[in-house]
Parts: structure tokens; sequence; C-alpha cells
């Protein structure tokens, strides 16, 4: 199998899970308890008001013809407009989705090398401290929910002890004018996913240096430098460019918690919002950014995965 | 020896070990009182089953031992210079550029990621970096070239994974040549390769030692394979040398009865030496005992034999043996030649006709026809890549895309072992090549073998246990391994379990695929030997799958040669050795290794 036809395979077979997510979610939308209607106008409204809002929103129409018509919408890139502020998605999602972006790269940048250092470290230290310390840090750092780390972040090093940098955003200057609020989201998600990284990269890794051609290396009489960056490394990759995917597309969805711990604008944040205003149409085309995202980074894991390991790249079957 | 001057070939002064011992961390010595010499331009064959220590002898003329071992004492002297006293980063230099390792399995010690010619190239880079890179591929291609592999920069390109297992292992002893070493450590390097390739890859060896001077240490638990390319032969048990002398003299006239017993082991081509496991185990490290270690096993053992290690004896002729009795051992007997007689009146009891099978557009097996007359051992000898295993398969229920006929005792037999009754699976058995990994590692000896028995049978469970204990008896376990998992018993016990549970549902017929390539010599004969007890007592009749055209004449009455998915010859065995009709049968019988060199 060529890459070419990993990418159209695993394309095809991403086009179909976003249909069925976007099923989900639109069902998800239905059984959201409250009403749309009466969650934009408030207690106060009339009846006769609700009524001309729920025919302005389609919300008595049946739901499969409403599904069809919303994913058509999607499909020609016209996500709505936001029930509560009536602006069109789109714009809303923009910028909170550069923002959010913003973030898991900063994340994945951070996380990625450092948990294959850690791992590659710890599995050259096997059984001895380095690499028991490591084992059990990381243990503890993947047993943590990410709030819990967030909120002890914040007691360190923004609020009780230290006052290093903010705890929250301001959400009416960008981002970018403000660097030092991105530091502690970034660190809790890169605590969040480091453990699982550097534990696949430590198990592999000491499965590859255990194998018999890295021996016949050593027996060569090549450099240990060049045994684990030309021996041992490129044939640990692989696995762990699946993890690292996994956790990215976590991170997609691990943010709604950080963002909205951190009142960072991002996508996680807009989701908390849009639920609890009950502003589905964003809501959906939030949802759907996110899976898309999912979709897009294990067909990146894939391609890792099959460019890292010949025997596939070449395709022999 | 006809050494002639190439680069490198310069000061040569051969490999000379004294009193080596290589210790477990808890001190108890896994190899001990090694001393070898192998001059420049000479192999030395070092024999011995698995547990002999083989390897581990083989990894410390590197000065390298595996997890968990250190040298403990004496020396490693090549060309003068003593590697076991060398730092890591001195013998960095030595390794891969004057003294080189070629493994055993050439699938696993081959970097799938890198290309196989920069996998060569790379041993120059680190020992030759001052020669320009153009020259370092010229060298490479030289290497290809001297090792019969292709030398165009497309088969340099190549992944492991893209070349067959002779190409690979080529690629492993080109490797170990590129640097004209002073010496070459082989271990096992033609174990898992047809006798063909074989053949090729021994003839290459002797060639490349001979060309570069070189001195070799070939490992190998076969003595048949080892008398083609030595020079020398030291045998190895319970890691000491137990004999070692000139190799056709060591074979033709052996002074220590292990030897004797190891030469009975092998499959004899002419088949005028009864094929004879030996009983026991080699004892594992911690479990030697004093004295002549080989004296439990040894029928000619007396009371001396248990007080101290035997001294070497010289016995003539360069060669010499650590047994006090020496001067009794007598080489294994001669006799008429075996006739392996068919029965006279067989009914057949599976028919193929027309058998087509394959996997998807690959097509296997081509128009096949076969007939197994009951009661009788019928092998079938083929090739890797002859479509053998499928042929078993497909007969066994456990291939079922395939076109033809099949008969089983008068009755069409449908493909897939879903179609097949009860009462038809459970008179066709099957035996897997590999014991270790066809038994349940989760499973009880007892429960893996009363399983058939429970769900073909649909015995009660008290029953099946019984009758469970019963067959571990006949197949020489005892009854108390019922209740041990399979990563307690040795490779040829865990057979001898796979055989045990083939046979508890009373099959008529038994399928043995390959059941004793991944096993010693000795453990070998002993699992064809209990074979043939089966099939005599039980009244079985035997599908032999094999490669090895020497066994085929100690087991079968009759042997079809598969070769490129067709049958090429089909004939009682006497014939077939006697007059082998078709190339294909000749080329491999020229080919096999024999102990009469």
């Amino acid at each position: 199998m060529t890459i070419g036809r990993v990418v159209v395979r695993r394309l095809a077979a991403g086009v179909l899970t976003l249909l069925v997510v976007s099923g989900v979610v639109f069902a998800a939308g239905l059984l959201l308890p409250g009403d749309a209607a009466r969650a934009v106008l408030g207690r106060t409204a009339t009846p006769e008001r609700l009524e001309a809002l729920r025919q302005q929103m389609h919300l008595d129409d049946p739901p499969l013809g409403r599904y069809w018509s919303w994913i058509g919408d999607l499909a020609t890139g016209n996500l709505g407009d936001s029930v509560i502020t009536q602006q069109p998605v789109t714009q809303l999602i923009g910028e909170r989705a550069t923002n959010s972006v913003l973030l898991m790269v900063l994340a994945a940048l951070v996380a990625t090398p450092l948990s294959i250092l850690l791992g590659t470290w710890s599995a050259l230290r096997r059984d001895r401290l380095a690499d028991h310390a490591t084992s059990l840090g990381t243990l503890v750092l993947a047993s943590l929910p990410e709030f819990v780390t967030g909120v002890v972040l914040l007691f360190l090093f923004s609020t009780v002890v230290f006052r290093w940098f903010p705890a929250v955003t301001d959400a009416t200057r960008p981002v970018l004018e403000q660097p030092a609020v991105l530091v502690l989201p970034t660190v809790t998600l890169v605590l969040a996913v480091s453990p699982y990284i550097t534990r696949m990269m430590r198990a592999t890794m000491l499965e590859v240096l255990d194998s018999e051609y890295v021996h016949q290396a050593r027996l060569k009489g090549v450099p240990e430098r060049t045994v684990l960056l030309r021996h041992a490394l490129p044939n640990s990759i692989g696995p762990v460019a699946q993890v690292v995917a996994l956790q990215l597309a976590w991170l997609a969805g691990g943010i709604v918690l950080v963002e909205t711990l951190f009142a960072y604008p991002g996508i996680g944040e807009g989701i908390f919002q849009a639920v609890d205003n009950r502003d589905i149409p964003t809501l959906q085309a939030l949802v759907m950014l996110v899976a898309a995202f999912y979709v897009v980074v294990n067909l990146l894991a894939d391609v890792i995965g099959v460019l890292a390991n010949p025997r596939l790249r070449a395709g022999a079957r | 020896m006809s050494a002639a001057v190439v680069p490198g070939d310069a000061g040569r002064g051969g490999l000379r070990v004294r009193d080596l011992r290589v210790d477990t961390r808890e001190g108890v010595p896994v190899i001990e009182h090694l001393d070898l010499d192998v001059p420049a331009g000479r192999v030395l064959g070092l024999v011995g089953e698995s547990g002999s220590g083989k390897t581990t002898a083989g990894l410390a003329m590197l000065a390298h031992t595996r997890g968990g071992l250190r040298i403990a004492a004496g020396s490693v002297v090549l060309d003068g210079t003593d590697l076991a006293r060398l730092s890591e980063t001195e013998l960095r230099q030595w390794r891969g550029a004057r003294v080189s390792y070629v493994p055993q399995d050439p699938t696993t010690a081959l970097n799938p990621a890198l290309r196989v010619g920069h996998q060569v190239r790379e041993v120059l880079d680190h020992h030759e970096s001052g020669i320009a890179v153009a020259e370092r591929w010229r060298r490479v291609q030289a290497a290809f070239e001297e090792v019969g592999l292709p030398t165009d920069e497309k088969f340099m390109r190549r992944y492991p994974h893209e070349l067959s297992g002779g190409q690979q292992q080529r690629i492993g002893i080109a490797m170990a040549f590129v640097t004209w070493p002073a010496l070459v450590v082989l271990d096992e390097p033609t174990t898992g390769l047809d006798v063909s390739t074989q053949s090729l890859v021994l003839k290459t060896v002797r060639q490349l030692t001979d060309r570069h001077g070189c001195a070799a240490i070939y490992i190998s638990h076969d003595l048949a394979v080892v008398v083609e390319v030595a020079d020398e032969i030291a045998v190895l048990y319970a890691g000491a040398v137990v004999e070692q002398g000139p190799a056709a003299e060591l074979v033709g006239r052996p002074r220590h009865p292990y030897t004797s017993r190891l030469i009975a082991a092998v499959p004899d081509l002419d088949g005028r030496r009864e094929l004879k496991g030996i009983a026991g185990a080699a004892p594992s490290p911690d479990t030697r005992p004093d004295g002549c270690r080989f004296a439990p096993r040894c029928e000619l053992a007396i009371d001396d034999c248990t007080r101290e290690l035997p001294p070497f004896q010289d016995v003539g002729q360069g060669h010499s043996a650590r047994c006090i009795r020496a001067g009794d051992v007598r080489p294994a007997e001669v006799r008429d030649r075996m006739t392996q007689a068919a029965d006279e009146t067989p009914e057949p009891l599976l028919v193929v006709e027309g058998l087509d099978a394959g996997y998807g557009p690959t097509h296997v097996l081509r128009d096949l026809s076969l007939v197994i007359p009951g009661g009788s051992c019928v092998a079938l000898l083929g090739e890797s890549g002859s479509g053998k295993t499928t042929l078993a398969r497909t007969l066994a229920g456990l291939h079922h895309q395939a076109a033809g006929t099949l008969r089983f005792s008068g009755e069409d037999l449908p493909f897939g072992s879903h179609a097949r009754s009860r009462a038809v699976r459970a008179a066709i058995s099957y035996v897997f090549q590999n014991p270790y990994s066809s038994l349940n590692p989760r499973r009880t000896v007892g429960d893996s073998i009363a399983r058939p028995l429970r769900v073909l049978r649909g015995v009660d469970r008290t029953t099946a246990r019984r009758r469970a204990a019963e067959m571990l008896e006949r197949v020489y376990l005892s009854a108390d391994y019922a209740d041990r998992y399979p990563d307690q018993l040795s490779g040829g016990e865990r057979q001898r379990v796979a055989v045990a549970r083939a046979l508890i549902s009373e099959p008529a017929l038994l399928v043995c695929d390959e059941i004793t390539s991944a096993l010693d010599v000795s453990v070998q004969a002993n699992i064809v030997e209990l074979i043939d007890e089966m099939r005599h007592e039980l009244g079985l009749t035997l599908l032999f799958v094999t490669h090895d055209i020497a066994l085929v004449r100690n087991v079968a009455q009759q042997v079809a040669v598969l070769q490129g998915g067709a049958i090429v010859e089909d004939a009682p065995t006497e014939r077939l050795f006697t007059d082998p009709a078709h190339t294909y049968t000749r080329e491999m019988l020229d080919r096999t290794p024999t102990l009469a060199s």
C-alpha cells in the first residue's frame, strides 16, 4: 500500500467518522434540556415572542429535516448564526480557534520532544534511580486530572505562593499582546499529556534497545551515540507517533477544562459557554471542529507511522 | 593455508583463548576451562546443544557478554592483543573491524529501518573513516560480490524485509567480512535456511576465510553442517569443551561418549546408521554435577567419572577428549541399509486430486495430486516457499481457499475445519513447527492435552485428565508434568506435549509440520523415535512435512518432493535415494551435509 493510498483511505474513513459525529452532535443538541428560544429571551418572554423565535429558528420542524439542512449548510461552510450574539458562527470561531490552536501547538511543541527525551533517558537508565523516579512521577501526573494540576499551578505561581503569571486572560485584548497568560495553561496541558508519551517512549525504547539489531550494531563497533540515534530512535518513533497523535487529539477535548479554568478565550471555553447559553449552532460548529481536528491528527499519525516503517512504506502489504 | 595475499592480510596471529571463564552475576560459571586455538585461515567448528554455552563462548571472543554475564577469568588473545583486558572504548575499535560476528537470525539482526547497503557501509564509516566515501562504496560492492549478492545501486538501496532469508544472511556475512577482520564468529548462521542456501553460505564462508586469511569460529548444534566447513571441531557440553580434534578425525573416531551420541543423532543420508537421540537433557549452569558433566547421561559412566572434571587425554592425531574411558568409546554402529518397506496392500487413507490452493490472488499449489496409504509415513519434502505448509494446512482443514477434491477414508472431505464433522476433526491431528508458540502459555500442560478430548470426543473432565496423564507417560514424560506450564519445559519436552495433545483424540492421520526444525539434533532424534514408535503402536498414518532430506530417509516409506507448488517426484523412499528421477531431488541430495566427508 503506497502512502498515497493510505492517505486516501484514511481520509474517506475520516469523512465517514465526521458524518457519524455530526449525527451524535445533532442528537445531543436535541436532548439538551431547556429551550433555546427561552434561553435567548429569558424568563420574562411572552408566549407569542417565544413562538415567533421558535419559528425563526425552525425549532418546530421535524428533526431529520433540520439535520439535513444543517449538514448541507455545514458542507458549504455556512455554520449559521449564534443565537446569543446574532453574529455568524464562523466569525466567532475564527478568533477562538486561533487562540486554541496556539495553545495546543505550544503544548505539543514542548511536550513531544520533552517526553521523547525523558522516555529515552529513562530507558537508558533502566532500573536505576532515575528510571524509577521517572516512572513514579509520570504515573502520579497521569493519574491527576488536568484541572487539579491547573489549580495547583494557579495556587503556586499566580495567587498564593508566587505571583509570576496572571491567573486569567483579559478577554478584551488579543492573546498575543499578553503572552504571559499562555504559560500556565500550556504547562498544565504539557503535564497532562507528557506522562503517556514518556511511558510509551520508554517502553518502545527498551524493546528496541534489547533487539538483535541493536546488539549487532554494538558488535559492529558502532559508538553508543550512533547506536542510539541511528539504530534505536528511528525504530521506536513509529509507535510513539501514534501516542503523540492520540494525546494531541485528546488536547482538543482536554482544553475545555483548562481554558475554562484559566478563562482563556479558546474553543474549549467557547463550548462551555455555548452549552451554558443553549447556543446550539455555535456548540455544534465547535464540536464538529474538534472532531475534524481529531480526524486530521490521527491521519497524520498514520502517515508518520507508515513513513517510519519501511515495511509499510514500500507497500509489501 | 592457501591464503592469497589481500589488502589487510599482514601479520596474522590468529586466535588463542586460554582458561576462559564466563560467570553469571551470582558467580555461577556458564563456560569454564575454555582453551581454543584458531590459526589464521582456519575454521574451528564449535558444536553444542542449546544451553551448552556456545553462544556465550562465541560472544566472549568479542569480549562481549549478554546481560547478567561477565568474563570472570582467562584471556582472548587475537593478533597478540588480549581482548579481555581492553576497555569498552578500545574494544569498539576492534569489534566490527578486527573481530566480527554473524548472528543466528538475520531477520532480527538487520535494522529494519536502514537500507542494506548503508548497514554494511556503516562498518567502514566507523572503522575506515580515513578512506573516501566512494572507495567505501566500492568496498561494500566488493563484499556483496564475494557473498554472491547483486551489487547494483538498486539492490543496495533495498530494506532487509525486501530480501529473502538467504540474502539477509549473506548481508550479515558481507558485513562481517567487509573490514577484512582477523577473526569472524559465525553463530548458527544457516539454521533456518534451506539446504541449497545453506550449502551456498557454507561455501562462501570457506572461500572468504581462505581468501582473506582470516580465522573463523563456526558455531552450530548440527555436526553434519560443521564438518562441511571446519578444519577442527570442539564439542561443548554444559559449558566445557569435552572433545576437540581435526574435523574428519573427530567425527570418524569420536573419543568422548557425548560426541559419539551426538553423531548417532544426526540423520544419516545413507540410511546405514540408526537414528538415536540422547536421553535426558543437558544440565543448566546451576545444576551441573561434579566430575564429568555428561556422566548422568552416559552409558559408560563409572564411579570415578563423578570425582572430578576429567582432564584432557591425548588420543593421538591432534585429538583429545575429556574422558577417562576414552579408549572404550566406539563409533556408532553401521548396519545394513534400512529397508523402510511399505505395507504390501495399503488402502489409501487420504486421496488428494487436482488440488489448487492459494492466498487471495497468489496461487501456491497447482493441480496437485497425492495418495497417502494407510498405516505408512509419507514425507512431504520441500524448501521454504514450495507450498508444503499450505498443503499440510489445507489437508488439516486450517486453510480453505482451495479447490479440488479430498477424500478421507473413502468419504469426501470438505476444506475448512468448520465444515468437517467432529469425528473427522478428531481423526486428523496436527503438530505444529514451533513448540514455543503452539502451546497456550496460560494453560497447564494437562489442560492443553485434555482439551481435544473434551471438545472433540465430549469426554468428561475427570476422565479427560486421567487420559491426559496416561498420554504424558506414553510420550515419556511423567504424569506430574500435567500441572506444569509450557514455560517450565524445554523445547523437546514441549514438542512431546504437542504430540501427546495431537494423539489423545486417537486420530487416524497425524500431520507433522516441520516438528523438529526448531529443535537440536539430539532432541530431533528423540522426537522422531517417538513418532515412529507411536505409528507402530497406534497404527497411525503420518504425513511428515520437512525440508531435511536426510531425516526423510530415517522416517518415511514414501516421499513426495514438492517444488513451486507441484509434486515433482513421488516415490518409495528407497528408490528416491538410490535412483532419484528428478534433477531437483538430486540437487538436494548433493547439497545436504553429511558426516562422511
